[in-house]
C-alpha cells in the first residue's frame, strides 16, 4: 500500500523535474517537498503517533527510501526524516522529542546532521567538532564536512566530542546562529547537495544537548546504523530501477538484426545485475526488520546492508552505462546520475571496506588498521 | 518478511537437534564431521537406515510414505540442524531430494507405494541418468534410446549416461531416454526408472580433479525395465526432468547454509591460527564471505515468506548461482589463508578440508546447471529477454 502510493506519486517525477531540482536554490523541488512533508506526512512515518507521526517504523520508512531511490529524488527527506529522526529517536530526551518530532512529522522543520570530520572520515572516529563547558553553557568549535542539505536546513544536529568526560554529545544549533558558516560544494552527485559547516565559538545552552552532555555515544551509534539501513534501502531502489530501465532498453535496441538483449554477453551482464539486486533486497529488508525487532543484530545487519547494497548499486549503474553504449555516456541520459548517486551513497557514513572492517570487529574477529573512509 | 521461526518450529528444532546430537555423539560418532561424498559406505548406509527408522529421512513427505509432513520451514530447520550436528553428507541424496520428490509430484499411486517407502527407510539408493557425452548443458540432446518390447511388457534401453554420481552402489536410476524414434530436442523423451542391478547395466568410475571417484559413466546395453516404470506420460519426460531440476535448484538447498557456516568457520580458524586474521586484505575477504553467507540466510527467509504465500519469487532464480559462486570463492580464500601449506597432501592424493574445498567447489558452478546456464535462465525467465536461438 505504502509502496504503491509512493510509486504512483513519484511516477511523474521525470528527468526534467529531477534536473530542474538541482538548479533550484536549495537543490530540491519545493512543491514536492511540501507534498510529501506537509500533505502526506512522509517525514513522520517512523515517528510515534503521540509525537505527531504515523506510528509506523523503519520497515515502512525504508519502503519510502526505496521508492525515492528509484527516482533519485532530490529531497531533504533523507537528511531530515532518516538521519535526523534517527538521532532524535535514539538520543533526545522526552521533552526534546515533544518539541521537535511533531514539527518534523508535519513537514515544518528541515534538519541537517554534522557528523564526520572535515577530512571526510566517518563518525564517530572522524568527528572533530569540540564541545566545551563554559559556565552553565557550552561552546562548539570546529567543523564537519559532507553535511547533506546543509544550505537549506533550519536546524543542525551537531555531533561533538566532549561536554562531559570524553563522551559524545549531539548539540542543536539553529541555522543562522552567529558563528555558523555553511560552505556549499559542487558535488559529483548533483541530486544530493552537501556543504562544509564550521562552528566558531558557537554558544548553546544545556537544554540544546540531546539527552544531556556527553551522553550520546551509544545512541548516536545506533542512529548511524539506522541511517545506514535507510541509505541501503535507497540504494536498492536505485539498483532495481537501473536494472528495469536497462532491461527494457536491451529488449528494444536492435543491432545485427536482433535485439541486443538476445546476445548472451548482454544477457549475462543483466543476469549478474539481477543477482546483486535480489541479494541487496534481502540485505536491506532484513536489516529494516532488525531495526525494529532485534537491537542485538543492528550493527551487524547495518554493516552488511550498507556495504552490500551500495556496491550492488554501483555495479548495476556501471553495467547500465556499459549496456546503453554511447548514449549511456551522455549528459542527457539519466543513467549516469545513478552511477554518481551510487558512488556518493557508498562513501556516506563509512565506505563498503570501512563497513567490512567494522563488521569483523562487531563479530569479535580482532581488528586491523581500518580503512580511512 | 519474517525474521525467524515460530515457537512451534523452534520446538521442532530442539527435538531434531537433540536427536541428531545423540546420534553424532553416540552410535554414529565415527561419521561426525565426515565430509567426503561416499567413503565408509557401509556405515553411511547404516546412518541412512537410522534416519529412516526415526522418520527423519524425508520429513516433508506424507506420513504414509515414511515422512512426517513437515512444513517447508521445518525442512529448512532440519537441514540447518543436520549440518550443525556435523552429520555426514547424505548418500541417499539422489533418492531423497530428486527421485522421491519427482515420483511424489508426477508418479502414479502404485509407483509411490513401490518406490517411496524404501527411499524413506534408507534401503534403496538412486542415481541420476541425465547427462550424456553429447548432452550436458544441452540436456534435450539425449540419445539413450528406450523401446518397448514387442509384447509391450518392458522397455529395452541402449546408450550411455555420464556424471552419474553414486551409480556404483545405486539400486535404481531415474533416466531421461528417447522413446520416440527419430524425435529431436525435448520432444519424444520419457522419464524411466531403471533397476541398476542387471547384466545390461555397467558402471565405470571417473576420477575427478580432487583425486576421488564419486561419479561414473553408466552404460545401458539392452538393459530392461518394466513397462509401467515410466513417470508421467510416455513422451512427457522433458517436463518431468525439468521438475526434478527444479527440486535440485529449489528449496532443498535452503538449509545448506549451516554446512557453509562450518566451512567458513574452518577458514576463520585457520586464519586465526597462522596470523592471517591480522592481514587487512584477508580480513576484507573474510568479511565478504560472512556477508555472502548472511545474504543466503536472509534470502532463504525471504523465500520461505513468499513460498508460504504460495509463490516463488525472483530471488529463487538467483539462489543457485549465488551460493555456488560464493562457495567457489570461499575455496579460493581458504587456500590463500593457508598459503603454500595448502599444497601438501597425503598419498595417494588426499586432502584436508580446506584444500578439498578449493578443489571440490569448482564443480558447484557446473553441476545442476552451470553458472552460464543459470544466467540464461535468469535473463530469459525472470527478466523476459529473448530466448537463445537454437541450432538445427
Amino acid at each position: 500500500m505504502i509502496r504503491a502510493a509512493a510509486r504512483a506519486l513519484l511516477e511523474g517525477y521525470d528527468s526534467a523535474r529531477l534536473r530542474a531540482a538541482w538548479s533550484a536554490p536549495d537543490g530540491y523541488e519545493a512543491a514536492l517537498w511540501r507534498q510529501i512533508g506537509c500533505e502526506l506526512g512522509w517525514c513522520g512515518i517512523a515517528i510515534p503517533e503521540a509525537e505527531g507521526g504515523a506510528g509506523l517504523g523503519w520497515v515502512e520508512l525504508c519502503l519510502l527510501q526505496e521508492e525515492l531511490g528509484r527516482r533519485l529524488v532530490a529531497s531533504p527527506f533523507f537528511a531530515t526524516a532518516v538521519l535526523g529522526v534517527a538521532l532524535l529517536r535514539e538520543c533526545a530526551s522526552p521533552a526534546q522529542r515533544r518539541e521537535l518530532l511533531p514539527r518534523i512529522a508535519s513537514g515544518q522543520l528541515r534538519l541537517a546532521c554534522v557528523l564526520g570530520g572535515p577530512d571526510g572520515r566517518p563518525a564517530p572516529e572522524g568527528t572533530t567538532v569540540a564541545l566545551q563547558r563554559r559556565g552553565t553553557q557550552f561552546v562548539l568549535t570546529g567543523g564537519g564536512d559532507f553535511v547533506i542539505h546543509a544550505a537549506s536546513a533550519e536546524l543542525f544536529l551537531v555531533l561533538a566530542r566532549g561536554g562531559a568526560g570524553g563522551g559524545l554529545s549531539v548539540a542543536l544549533v539553529p541555522a543562522g546562529t552567529p558563528g555558523v558558516k555553511v560552505t556549499p560544494h559542487l558535488m559529483l552527485d548533483l541530486t544530493r547537495p552537501m556543504a562544509r559547516v564550521d562552528f566558531t565559538e558557537v554558544t548553546v545552552g544545556a537544554d540544546a544537548l540531546l539527552g544531556g552532555a556527553g551522553s550520546a555515544a551509544a545512541g548516536a551509534a545506533r542512529a548511524l546504523d539506522l541511517a545506514r539501513i535507510g541509505l541501503a534501502a535507497e540504494s536498492v531502489g536505485g539498483a532495481e530501477r537501473v536494472l528495469e530501465e536497462t532491461t527494457g532498453y536491451c529488449k528494444q535496441r536492435v543491432q545485427f538484426g536482433r535485439p541486443i538483449g538476445s546476445f548472451q554477453a548482454v544477457k549475462h551482464r543483466l543476469a549478474d545485475m539481477m543477482i546483486e539486486v535480489e541479494a541487496a533486497k534481502s540485505a536491506a529488508w532484513y536489516a529494516a526488520c532488525v531495526a525494529e525487532e532485534r537491537p542485538g543484530e543492528l550493527a551487524e545487519a547495518a554493516a552488511i546492508a550498507k556495504s552490500y547494497c551500495s556496491e550492488a548499486f554501483g555495479d548495476c549503474a556501471a553495467s547500465a552505462i556499459q549496456l546503453h553504449g554511447g548514449i549511456g555516456f551522455t549528459w542527457e541520459h539519466d543513467v549516469q546520475l545513478y552511477l554518481k548517486r551510487a558512488r556518493a551513497s557508498g562513501q556516506l557514513l563509512g565506505s563498503p571496506a570501512w563497513q567490512r572492517e567494522r563488521l569483523l570487529r562487531v563479530l569479535g574477529l580482532g581488528a586491523a588498521a581500518a580503512p580511512a573512509f | 518478511m519474517e525474521l525467524g521461526f515460530t515457537p512451534a518450529e523452534e520446538r521442532f528444532r530442539s527435538e531434531a537437534a537433540a536427536w541428531l546430537a545423540s546420534q553424532m555423539d553416540g552410535p554414529f560418532r565415527d561419521l561426525k564431521g565426515e565430509s567426503t561424498y561416499s567413503a565408509h559406505l557401509e556405515r553411511r548406509m547404516a546412518w541412512e537406515r537410522a534416519l529412516g527408522a526415526e522418520h527423519y529421512s524425508v520429513i516433508g513427505w506424507p506420513a504414509q510414505y515414511g515422512g512426517r509432513e513437515a512444513s517447508l520451514a521445518e525442512q529448512v530447520i532440519f537441514a540447518e540442524e543436520y549440518a550443525r550436528a556435523g552429520a555426514p553428507w547424505r548418500i541417499g541424496h539422489m533418492g531423497v531430494e530428486l527421485a522421491g520428490p519427482t515420483i511424489l509430484a508426477f508418479g502414479t499411486e502404485a509407483q509411490k507405494v513401490r518406490f517411496l517407502p524404501p527411499i524413506a527407510r534408507g534401503e534403496e539408493f538412486w542415481c541420476q541418468g541425465y547427462s550424456e557425452p553429447n548432452a550436458g548443458s544441452d540436456l534435450a540432446n539425449v540419445r539413450t534410446r528406450a523401446m518397448l518390447s514387442a509384447d509391450g511388457r518392458e522397455w529395452r534401453i541402449d546408450g550411455q549416461k555420464i556424471w552419474t554420481s553414486l551409480a556404483q552402489f545405486a539400486d535404481w536410476c531415474f533416466a531421461v531416454c528417447r522413446t520416440e524414434e527419430g524425435s529431436r530436442g525435448h520432444r519424444g523423451l520419457s522419464y524411466l526408472l531403471v533397476p541398476m542391478r542387471q547384466s545390461g547395466v555397467s558402471v565405470r568410475p571417473i576420477r575427478q580433479m580432487t583425486g576421488e571417484a564419486e561419479f561414473n559413466e553408466t552404460y545401458f546395453t539392452d538393459a530392461r525395465t518394466a513397462a509401467e516404470n515410466v513417470v508421467g506420460a510416455v513422451g512427457d519426460g522433458w517436463r518431468i526432468a525439468m521438475g526434478t531440476l527444479g527440486f535440485e535448484r529449489g528449496v532443498s538447498t535452503l538449509g545448506q547454509q549451516m554446512g557453509f557456516r562450518n566451512e567458513l568457520d574452518a577458514v576463520i580458524a585457520a586464519a586465526r591460527a597462522n596470523g592471517q586474521l591480522a592481514d587487512p586484505l584477508i580480513r576484507q575477504r573474510l568479511a565478504q564471505a560472512h556477508i555472502g553467507l548472511k545474504l543466503m540466510r536472509y534470502s532463504a527467509l525471504r523465500m520461505l515468506s513468499s513460498a508460504q504465500a504460495g509463490r516463488l519469487s525472483n530471488e529463487a532464480y538467483t539462489y543457485k548461482i549465488f551460493w555456488a559462486t560464493w562457495r567457489k570463492k570461499l575455496g579460493e580464500l581458504a587456500v590463500d589463508v593457508l598459503g603454500p601449506r595448502s599444497e601438501i597432501g597425503v598419498a595417494p592424493y588426499e586432502w584436508e578440508l580446506l584444500p578439498r574445498l578449493f578443489l571440490g567447489a569448482r564443480s558447484d558452478t557446473i553441476y545442476g546447471g552451470t553458472n552460464q546456464i543459470q544466467r540464461n535462465i535468469i535473463a530469459e525467465r525472470a527478466l523476459g529477454l529473448p530466448k537463445e536461438p537454437r541450432g538445427t
